[in-house]
């Protein structure tokens, strides 16, 4: 579980985040939404210590991670996977070798334990025998399924992903978010995705949290996002036109 | 200024982070390894080429500047080995490494930097500075030095090339890069080394690491690392020499 407590946080006199409240529970898909701007990525740095934030408390489980010293946090960090907008995978390492680097940095396993847990992680994002293959050989479902292998490689308690399925087909998009929250009730993770995608919302979308102008605006789960009747979250939510179908339906 | 006083306390507070204990060290050695392949081993061609022809053009020029006949010719030897090991190999040689090692070492980071490399081997729980940055610093302190020797050694048979083209008998330029040799001279070249190796490889690894945006600011760290590293470099040069010759 991650607790969020009145997090604050300023950019250049910007007030980017307004006293944010939320509890990301666990085995839950955990959604933040919003337009392009609202302050959810920078939510999401903040989760992770990549911004300090202004004032605010950040819990996993019962550590504060806000009062951790820096070696502290990047030991809470190796229970923390993190899967990037982008795969964020280093561009000069096979597939194998990125998934089994964080193996390497903090397990003393062998050789061939690692690479069993490659393969293992490799096998459960459906990737098997890719193991050679460069990032750059690689398709934008595939990049992001080998990012998602990395990110569990180290059975993580919490799994964060930022935009998971952007740039990619409805398709692969769905197949994205159904292994993020397969993979999230199979390990019990507390998994936080950021997302402005309504098809990800309306499928893996568990507990969510509407930011709108850096205030967290509603609060609830997709069912209940349909039937809201809150202006700023149907102006967000129904956008487009086949959700406006939808919603009149 | 105060934008200037920024950076360099955004530069030591990297460092500090930078010489911290590597987390992993069969990782760390590894790297290291790597590193000597990428920064050093892959600049020898463009030393030995560089130096060959810079060492004839010296003798070729110093030959042509002193063709009074009272001068005798081992001095052409000798003026080409004191341009070669106490100026051209070390100075020179490390501002062209600046340029070519420094650029990669600024492009590559700054790209791990915008495409979140950077981001995902910090949350992994890994100190990013010390990972990425040490090994570059450590291979070009322990690999440059042997790159100006490299350049020493082939300035000075370019040198004799050069010289057999104008005239220089071998016996005349072995004599004048023999004579009142002062093997401090080599000591000297080399501390140097070290210190600009230092200097190329942080003042890089600085920019690249704190680029911000996208392929065009990673450009523009590129050429930010060459410039201020060389600019750095031409400063500590007249700063050591003041000490270590005067």
């Amino acid at each position: 579980m991650i607790i969020v407590e009145n997090i604050h946080k300023k950019f250049d006199g910007n007030q980017v985040l307004n006293d944010i409240s939320f509890t990301f529970e666990p085995g839950k898909t955990n959604l933040i939404i919003g337009e392009s701007g609202s302050g959810k990525t920078t939510l999401l740095k903040i989760l992770i210590g990549l911004y300090d934030l202004d004032s605010g408390t950040i819990k996993y489980n019962e550590r504060v991670f806000t009062e951790m010293k820096l070696k502290q946090k990047r030991q809470l960090r190796q229970e923390i996977g993190m899967l990037f907008q982008g795969g964020a995978l280093f561009d000069y390492m096979t597939v194998e070798e990125n998934i089994m680097f964080p193996l390497t940095m903090f397990t003393n396993q062998t050789e061939e334990e690692k690479l069993d847990r490659v393969n293992f992680c490799l096998n459960r994002v459906n990737l098997e025998n890719k193991n050679h293959l460069l990032p750059s050989e690689l398709s934008g479902g595939m990049l992001k399924r080998v990012a998602i292998a990395r990110a569990i490689s180290m059975n993580p308690k919490y799994l964060l992903c930022d935009e998971p399925n952007s740039g990619l087909d409805p398709k692969t998009a769905i197949l994205i978010d159904n292994l993020i929250q397969e993979i999230t009730q199979e390990y019990n993770i507390t998994t936080v995705v950021n997302t402005h995608d309504m098809n990800s919302v309306m499928e893996i979308g568990e507990k969510i949290a509407f930011i709108y102008n850096g205030v967290i605006w509603w609060e609830g789960h997709k069912e209940e996002l349909i039937n809201s009747d809150n202006k700023q979250l149907n102006d967000f939510v129904f956008a487009s036109e086949l959700f406006k179908r939808l919603k009149k339906s | 200024m105060i934008k200037s006083l920024k950076s360099i306390g955004e530069y030591f507070i990297m460092m500090r982070k930078v010489v911290s204990r590597p987390q992993k060290y069969s990782v760390f050695f590894k790297q290291i390894i790597l590193e000597l392949d990428k920064i050093g081993l892959n600049s020898v061609g463009i030393v030995i080429i560089i130096s060959f022809f810079v060492g004839g053009v010296v003798t070729i020029q110093t030959s042509i500047n002193m063709s009074n006949p009272i001068l005798p010719k081992y001095l052409i030897g000798l003026a080409t080995r004191d341009s070669l090991i106490l100026e051209f190999s070390p100075t020179m040689i490390c501002l062209i490494l600046a340029g070519k090692v420094g650029s990669n070492i600024a492009s590559e980071i700054g790209t791990m930097r915008v495409t979140e490399q950077i981001d995902a081997i910090e949350i992994m729980g890994v100190n990013s500075t010390s990972f990425l940055i040490l090994p570059k610093i450590i291979s070009a302190m322990f690999f440059f030095p042997f790159l100006i020797i490299i350049s020493m050694s082939i300035g000075l048979v370019g040198g004799w090339i050069g010289g057999h083209a104008v005239g220089v008998s071998t016996a005349d330029y072995l004599y004048g890069i023999k004579y009142d040799f002062l093997p401090y001279y080599i000591t000297y070249a080399l501390t140097k080394t070290i210190v600009f190796a230092f200097i190329i490889t942080s003042v890089s690894a600085y920019f690249g690491y704190f680029t911000k945006g996208g392929a065009i600011n990673v450009g523009v760290s590129s050429t930010k690392a060459v410039v201020y590293s060389s600019i750095i470099i031409l400063i500590f040069n007249f700063i050591l020499t003041d000490l270590l010759l005067s």
